[in-house]
């Protein structure tokens, strides 16, 4: 019984065939091109201005600071956590990083002037790595649940962000962010070529980097994972913080687009991300899912939004539609994978 | 209850019962008949066909073909779980009982004597004073010393098997299968459960015992039913059958015949040459006390033991698992760190855990990338794993351990448990280990995986490496040159390969040193 009968398939000869190649790709990651595809001829039915340049673009903009909590969020749920408090990262990381560096009179907001103006980067991405670290203390260390740890980081880390602004907005934002907000490279923001080339590392480090491969293994069955000699805790640990570094940097490029750090800053995006990344084929269980895959949730998400905004759709019924977009998302992209969502 | 039921001609009666799953035919024509107060054990290797038939007369299975009836009326429709309820019940290895709730509302769980035909205390809500004096009626009526106060969990095993055996009697059930019931007990533990059977027994239940143990088949039951290879061989009374004869039957082929993994007797390698895996005074609290070990180049060393023995803790600390409270581990002369599984991979050390599907698998990844798991930094330069080196590898590793795949791309989780188990090895001999330690490594497989599994582990010896088996499956231990049989943590015997049955089981079950 134990025995299934199932006749070996003619193994072909030659190691790199194309079909052993092929075998790699798994079609189900590719699952929500085709809705990509339809909410595009959606988007020309609806209004000419759709596929216009400056509208696509707009809308990878839009895209690139939710797409890199997403990619976090992804290596995070790979691993088989998870992190509520990205969204607060997003914000937070930025402003104690100015808080650090401006003059303590002169501008609307007063900071230490603790730093000098260039180190607003480097100290933005190490707040950032710092709260992913202080997570994986309390669920690796500590061993306390990670879904409530990180939600009291969430909020906690709200309330930082507004009790250090007090509840205004910063706009003196420095050079530095701005820069790389606002820049063009070969004529699309710089913002969208650095998600690109972060998305392309990252799913070349999870195909092909031993320490890649190993989230698959510690999100599966963390246990085996550890019996095959992997550093379970160190590797989450690892990617907890580069989830945090992450999400500081998204925090990096959101200031720098707009200009100013609103005390709202990522508020309510990490519904966002979690639903990018399952409608994406991401398991929320763990050790299922690719980092293309969640790319082309975010992307999914976007343009839905877009589509509706020049579709005419009253500001009033948004959020409605964005719900019932994300349910209706999430069921197409289970049957058109066929896999359950888990 | 009542006790008219003995003269119904038998608990359960099934034939010619067929059940095909896709290609596979699990069971072909088979019988079985459970006579009313009768313990009737139904043996057979892995495969055989037990366990679809247990799914099949407890109604989980629908049969293809063939009938069945308890007490002489035709068995309920297909998916009447109330009905097969009260016809027969399942004691199955892994517990049923909600761990967090206490005795009481295990037995009523679900219905609370919340009675739907007015016939019990009745009423809407939960009596939960009425509820723990019926629990309490209901566990004396069966003879059953247990607080119904107590939670599921603090009961000892036994306890709880007595527990469902007792929910499975108030639902009217005179037919209890018991599958594999005393895996995980102790010798006391079993004493205390076939006391119980007994005693049942002369009240009117019928048993139907599923064991891999044929010496608790000799010990308890009055009736035996063989199947092998999903077909019917024979029912005999236990006492007309000899025990070779019995497994002949289940083998098909005539006991005692060696097979080519089998430790040759007098085989013992070169006592001069250097041990492989040394230990000195290992200790780890509360499971095991401290012991050395050496194992030569080319010894297989077994560690028998039940599952309250520590064998299965010592295994675990010796691959890093776990970490011990005292002691060292050196393999060829270098020291091991201790607890730490990467450093002892880095030693050599191979492992093959108990469980595979706690410890050995990543299920929804593939068998290619399973079986690369440990040498993932061999796949390519400055810590990449590069995908045609991943495929080369696992293709090597299907083909030396005949590992039936559809491709290294195949995820593990549609192999045949046989299958998985050498994926599970493959990923421990990835390294070429010096010194391979086996916990339990035939559990869950057919007869033939094992013949081919602990041909793999005799096979590592002969080249040259040390290995440790860590089992108290007999055959298991038929490989090795040398075993060491642990009871509650200390070492109580040691044997020269050549040992017999009886004397090893008796040492594992701590006889020998009672006496």
């Amino acid at each position: 019984m134990t025995e299934t009968i199932r006749p070996p398939v003619a193994e072909e000869t030659g190691s790199a065939t194309p079909r052993g190649r092929l075998q790699l790709i798994r079609w189900s990651d590719f699952s929500l091109v085709p809705v990509i595809l339809v909410l595009m001829v959606i988007g020309f039915i609806v209004s000419p201005v759709f596929l216009t340049s400056s509208n696509l673009i707009s809308v990878v903009q839009q895209s690139s600071e939710l797409s890199l909590l997403v990619l976090g969020q992804a290596l995070i749920l790979i691993c088989g956590r998870m992190d509520l408090s990205l969204e607060s990262t997003i914000g937070i990381a930025p402003v104690i990083a100015m808080w650090l560096v401006l003059p303590s009179e002169g501008g609307r907001f007063a900071g230490l002037d603790l730093l000098p103006v260039w180190m607003a980067i480097p100290a933005c991405l190490l707040v950032g790595v710092a709260i992913g670290a202080i997570n994986g203390f309390l669920m690796l260390k500590l061993r306390v649940n990670g879904f409530i740890a990180t939600l009291g980081m969430l909020t906690m880390l709200r309330g930082l962000h507004i009790g250090i602004t007090e509840g205004k907005s910063i706009t003196d934002v420095p050079e530095s962010f701005r820069y790389l907000g606002k820049t063009d490279w070969l004529g699309a923001p710089a913002a969208v070529w650095i998600c690109l080339a972060l998305f392309a590392i990252g799913g070349a480090a999870l195909a092909w980097l031993r320490h890649g491969r190993s989230l698959y293994a510690i999100g599966g069955n963390p246990e085996a994972a550890r019996a095959a000699g992997i550093r379970v805790d160190r590797v989450t640990w690892i990617v907890l913080a580069v989830g945090g570094l992450l999400a500081a940097f998204a925090g990096i490029l959101y200031t720098g687009h707009y200009g100013s750090v609103a005390a709202t800053q990522g508020n309510g995006w990490i519904f966002q991300v979690f639903a990018a990344a399952v409608i994406g084929g991401i398991s929320l269980k763990g050790g299922r899912g690719t980092l293309f895959g969640a790319l082309t949730g975010v992307l999914t998400l976007q343009l839905v939004v877009n589509v509706m905004t020049l579709g005419g759709v009253p500001a009033l019924w948004n959020q409605f539609l964005n719900g019932a977009i994300i349910i209706v998302a999430l069921v197409i992209s289970r049957f058109a994978s066929g896999e359950k969502q888990d | 209850m009542d006790s008219k039921r003995q003269e119904t001609p038998a608990a359960v009666h099934a034939e010619g019962i067929v059940k095909r799953f896709g290609p596979t035919v699990a069971l072909d024509g088979v019988r079985l008949t459970v006579r009313p107060g009768e313990s009737h054990a139904l043996v057979g290797r892995n495969g055989a066909g037990k366990s679809t038939l247990v799914s099949v007369i407890t109604g989980l299975h629908r049969p293809d073909a063939g009938r069945v009836s308890f007490g002489g009326e035709p068995a309920p429709a297909f998916g009447d779980t109330t009905a097969w309820q009260s016809k027969v019940a399942c004691v199955y290895q892994k517990s049923m009982v909600v761990p967090d709730l206490t005795v009481a509302e295990n037995l009523f769980l679900n219905h609370y004597g919340l009675d739907r035909s007015g016939a019990g205390p009745g009423g809407r809500f939960i009596s939960w004073r009425g509820l723990r004096r019926r629990a309490q009626d209901l566990l004396a009526e069966y003879g059953v010393d247990v607080d119904p106060n107590a939670r599921a969990k603090d009961l000892p095993v036994e306890q709880r098997q007595f527990v469902e055996i007792a929910r499975a009697l108030s639902f009217g059930a005179r037919l209890i299968i018991l599958d594999e019931p005393t895996a995980q007990l102790d010798a006391r533990g079993i004493q205390r459960l076939f006391d119980k059977l007994r005693e049942l027994r002369d009240q009117g239940v019928a048993f139907l015992f599923i064991s891999h143990h044929l010496q608790e088949v000799y010990e308890l039951c009055t009736a035996v039913t063989v199947y092998r290879d999903a077909r019917h061989v024979l029912t005999a009374p236990v006492a007309e059958l000899s025990k070779e004869d019995l497994v002949s039957a289940m083998t098909g082929e005539s006991a005692g015949t060696a097979v080519a993994w089998h430790a040759a007797r007098g085989s013992a390698p070169d006592a001069g040459a250097e041990p492989v895996l040394e230990v000195e005074g290992l200790a780890l609290d509360g499971e095991f006390d401290p012991l050395d070990l050496a194992v030569r180049p080319g010894e297989v060393l077994g560690l028998a033991g039940s599952a309250a023995s520590g064998n299965t803790a010592l295994g675990e600390t010796l691959v890093g698992m776990r970490a011990p409270t005292a002691g060292r581990i050196a393999v060829r002369g270098r020291p091991v760190k201790p607890g730490s599984v990467p450093h002892a991979l880095d030693a050599g050390i191979g492992y093959i855990p108990e469980d595979r599907h706690r410890q050995g698998l990543v299920l929804d990844r593939s068998v290619a990338e399973n079986a690369t798991l440990t040498v993932t930094d061999q796949l390519g330069p400055w810590g990449t794993v590069l995908p045609s080196r991943t495929r080369e590898f696992a293709k090597g590793m299907i083909e030396s351990l005949d590992i039936k795949t559809q491709g290294p791309e195949q995820p593990v989780s549609g192999l045949s448990g046989g299958n998985q188990q050498k994926v599970v090895v493959a990923r421990a001999l990835a390294r070429g280990p010096s010194a391979l330690v086996a916990l339990r490594p035939t559990a869950g497989v057919d007869v033939k995986s094992k013949d081919s599994l602990l041909g793999v582990v005799r096979r590592v010896a002969d080249e040259g490496s040390a290995a440790v088996i860590i089992s108290d499956e007999l055959d298991d231990l038929r490989v090795c040159d040398r075993v060491l049989a642990l009871f509650h943590g200390r070492v109580v015997a040691s044997f020269e390969s050549g040992w017999t049955d009886r004397e090893l089981v008796a040492a594992m079950e701590g006889v020998g040193e009672r006496e």
